[in-house]
């Protein structure tokens, strides 16, 4: 095995680089939340077996874990989870690959599906569930995120999420606006509000990473065009310069250009973005699902006067939406014997509808659960039912970045100059094309 | 001295005889078992480290496996456009920082070394910037300019009526106010510096010139000036050592945005070590430190060529 000795030796130089936050992984575990009075060294092993849970440590998310974690232990004797938190983003990236490269990882722990997943090298770091009877309850689509080399390796976590435009349905009420279907809607909607005064899109620079949405919620419209465009991107045969893809960037152009943007757009965050939002400053906010649970309390009417629809593209007939499917929890090679054990009796029962329930109850779900047999409770927020057609009618495209295992680090960047007149769309996407190759040869695919 | 007297007598003109001797005396006093524990953590941490990183610049490393790609990644650091601006930036960045805290670093310790009121109090404030967190410091200025709700431009759009640039998020700007922020933070220890040269200049020389009638700009021209010279070429290599490495001020202000605007060597190496390319980016160490090595070794051998003795 002398790649692990590699390994060990290759992180001693990543520590020397300083970009390792290793530290950051220890204080989320703080004592146990069941108290067991028994100290613990006298707790024999066959009776409890403790495991831990890593996420992310975004509310969401904790909220989530926890409340799973909580119903998962009062019902299943014999097994207690604990949950570890640690950064989200890339330092988070950073810290999941660092624990799964020293050996050192929790028994369980919650990533990112799709790309971000593949890039960890599943098949020697994670335990492969796909023969284990829980998987059954899993939905398909999921299952295609979290296979590598054949092998799929973990359960959902968490609800599926669109990414579109959400928008203030009483302005739009107001100026008797309709829900666009084309692009050219969308900016004839545009210009009317601009006409009333109200800013018509919502960018928000201040958080990099809001500025990609009208890329990547683009991709319903890129695959309506060309099916195997995502194939043919793998392979290096797709490019982001050429037609169908460079749409999404040209959009971003546009909507600049107009001048349709709110005038703080390169400083402000996604807090911010959500307020103008919810207040009617602004008419739409092109974003991912995941961030209605964040404006839900910023005004009394957000949860009913705040709608979404997918971004839309040249033609009606193909209008649908971009999802994405949710993180997913996993088993690290790791976790052996009585652990290993543990570990899947947690999987089995997270991938049950009790356990999408025991989500519910602690936070208001903000999308479908890709577990078969789940439900949503009424009275969800307008966004929610919204997003809930789309599924409903099957009218939904994954996200790229769960067809091809490449995405580039520097699209967010990219995506700030081009929205914020800095470079061409052209330039844009030519520059992304470069960005991508990068983690197209860091993962060794064919072709590059 | 001991030694060098006992030794003396007997090999009188021989000079290798006390080195000899004086070597033994080292030997005797530090057995190996006293160098072990800072040697072993000079090797593991230090010489080991150093060693794999230029390794591993030339591999594709995922931080799992490592393929061995020859200079592909020094290859692709170079032709990559964010780098050539990045490259740039730094430069700017370091030139611009050093200059000005040299500049207003002289000119604060001549101030602050002349009798005026409070000068401890004004000293002290000079320095308090340096003790803030850098991280601290940029989240601060984050907000103090922001270009709508920020204090700085409130205060801007109050006194000229008009809406005040954008520091932080104009491209053409971005890299020049987080220089600014450097300048400010970092000064205190430029003054420092300063002041402890002008300090060690002996009274003698204002005394003899204040006698033949110098004028302030002549005192300032013909004595503070040659004779604090250590002192500027100090805070020269201080703060372009800095300023070209600099890293947590541009991070937190500007993520090297808007866009790449802003982008230096290191955030741009930070950024791939985030994305995981690994061998990449310890490749972009590689380069900066060849970079930083090329500019500072021979500026700090001119710099000592010129220094005048006291």
């Amino acid at each position: 095995m002398s790649f692990r000795t590699k390994g060990r030796w290759a992180l001693v130089a990543g520590l020397a680089a300083g970009t390792l936050t290793l530290s950051a992984c220890s204080p989320g575990s703080l004592g146990t939340s069941t108290g067991s009075a028994a100290p613990s060294g006298s707790e024999a092993p066959a009776a409890n077996v403790e495991i831990t849970l890593l996420a992310d440590n975004s509310d969401q998310t904790v909220t989530q874990a926890q409340a799973m974690i909580d119903a998962f232990n009062a019902t299943n004797q014999g097994v207690t989870v604990k949950l570890e938190t640690r950064a989200q983003g890339a330092d988070g990236d950073n810290i999941v690959k660092t624990r799964l490269a020293t050996g050192d990882m929790t028994e369980v722990f919650q990533y990112n599906s799709g790309s971000l997943m593949a890039a960890l090298d599943p098949g020697t770091n994670m335990v492969p569930l796909t023969g284990e009877s829980f998987m059954g309850s899993v939905e398909d689509t999921f299952k295609t995120a979290v296979t590598s080399g054949g092998e799929v390796f973990g359960v959902p976590f968490g609800q599926a999420m669109g990414g579109g435009i959400l928008y203030n349905k009483k302005v739009f009420a107001d100026l008797g606006l309709q829900v666009p279907k084309t692009w050219a809607e969308f900016m004839a909607n545009n210009e009317k509000l601009r006409a009333a005064g109200i800013d018509p899109v919502i960018q928000t620079y201040g958080d990099t990473w809001t500025s990609q949405l009208f890329v990547l919620a683009d991709f319903h419209n890129v695959t309506a065009a060309q099916a195997d465009w995502a194939e043919k991107y793998t392979a290096n045969q797709a490019k982001y310069v050429d037609e169908p893809a460079i749409k999404g960037f040209q959009r971003l152009e546009d909507v600049y250009k107009a001048g349709y943007l709110n005038k703080d757009f390169a400083s402000i965050k996604n807090s911010q973005g959500l307020q103008a939002l919810v207040d009617g400053t602004g008419a739409q906010y092109p974003m991912l699902t995941f961030v209605i649970n964040s404006y839900l309390d910023l005004a009394d009417d957000a949860a009913e006067n705040i709608g979404f629809f997918a971004q839309p593209g040249d033609d009606a007939a193909s209008y649908g939406l971009t999802a994405w499917t949710p993180s997913g929890l996993y088993i690290p090679t790791t976790t052996t014997g009585e652990k290993l054990d543990a570990a899947k009796k947690f999987l089995a029962w997270v991938a049950t509808p009790e356990a999408c329930d025991a989500q519910s109850a602690a936070s208001t779900p903000t999308g479908p659960y890709l577990i078969k047999g789940s439900t949503l409770p009424d009275g969800l927020p307008a966004a929610v039912t919204d997003l809930q057609q789309f599924f409903t009618d099957g009218n939904v495209s994954p996200a790229l970045e769960f067809l091809s295992p490449i995405k580039g680090p520097n699209l967010e960047k990219i995506t700030v100059e081009v929205g914020s007149g800095i470079s061409t769309a052209a330039d844009g996407a030519k520059r992304y094309d470069e960005d991508v190759k990068k983690q197209a040869q860091q993962l060794g695919l064919e072709g590059w | 001295m001991t030694i060098t007297q006992t030794s003396r007598p007997g090999r009188a003109g021989r000079p290798t005889r006390p080195r000899r001797a004086s070597g033994s005396y080292v030997d005797k006093a530090y057995p190996l078992w006293f160098h072990l524990p800072g040697g072993i953590v000079f090797v593991t941490l230090f010489l080991v480290p150093t060693a794999l990183s230029f390794y591993f610049a030339f591999t594709r490393w995922t931080l799992f496996k490592s393929t061995f790609i020859g200079f592909d990644n020094f290859v692709l650091f170079f032709s990559e456009p964010g780098l050539i601006g990045s490259l740039r930036n730094t430069l700017i960045y370091g030139f611009v920082t050093s200059g000005a805290k040299v500049v207003l670093g002289m000119l604060l310790a001549v101030l602050l070394s002349a009798p005026i009121i409070a000068r401890g109090y004004l000293r002290s404030v000079t320095f308090f910037p340096v003790l803030v967190s850098t991280v601290g410091v940029g989240l601060t200025f984050q907000i103090l300019l922001d270009p709508f709700h920020g204090v700085v431009n409130q205060v801007w759009a109050v006194v000229l009526g008009i809406d005040g640039p954008g520091w932080l998020t104009d491209p053409s700007i971005a890299l020049l106010s987080v220089a600014g922020i450097d300048v400010w933070k970092g000064v205190g220890l430029a003054t420092l510096i300063y002041i402890a040269g002008i300090a060690a200049i002996p009274h003698e020389y204002f005394e003899a010139a204040r006698v033949d009638g110098a004028s302030s700009w002549q005192v300032f021209r013909r004595i503070i000036l040659p004779l604090s010279w250590s002192a500027t070429s100090t805070v020269i290599l201080l703060s372009l050592i800095g300023g070209l490495r600099s890293f947590d001020l541009i991070w937190t202000t500007t993520g090297g945005g808007p866009g790449f605007a802003s982008d230096v060597i290191a955030s741009v190496i930070y950024k791939q070590y985030q994305a995981g390319f690994y061998g990449l980016s310890t490749a972009g160490n590689v380069i900066l430190f060849i970079v930083v090595t090329a500019i500072i070794y021979p500026l700090s051998r001119w710099l000592n060529s010129k220094e005048t003795s006291l």
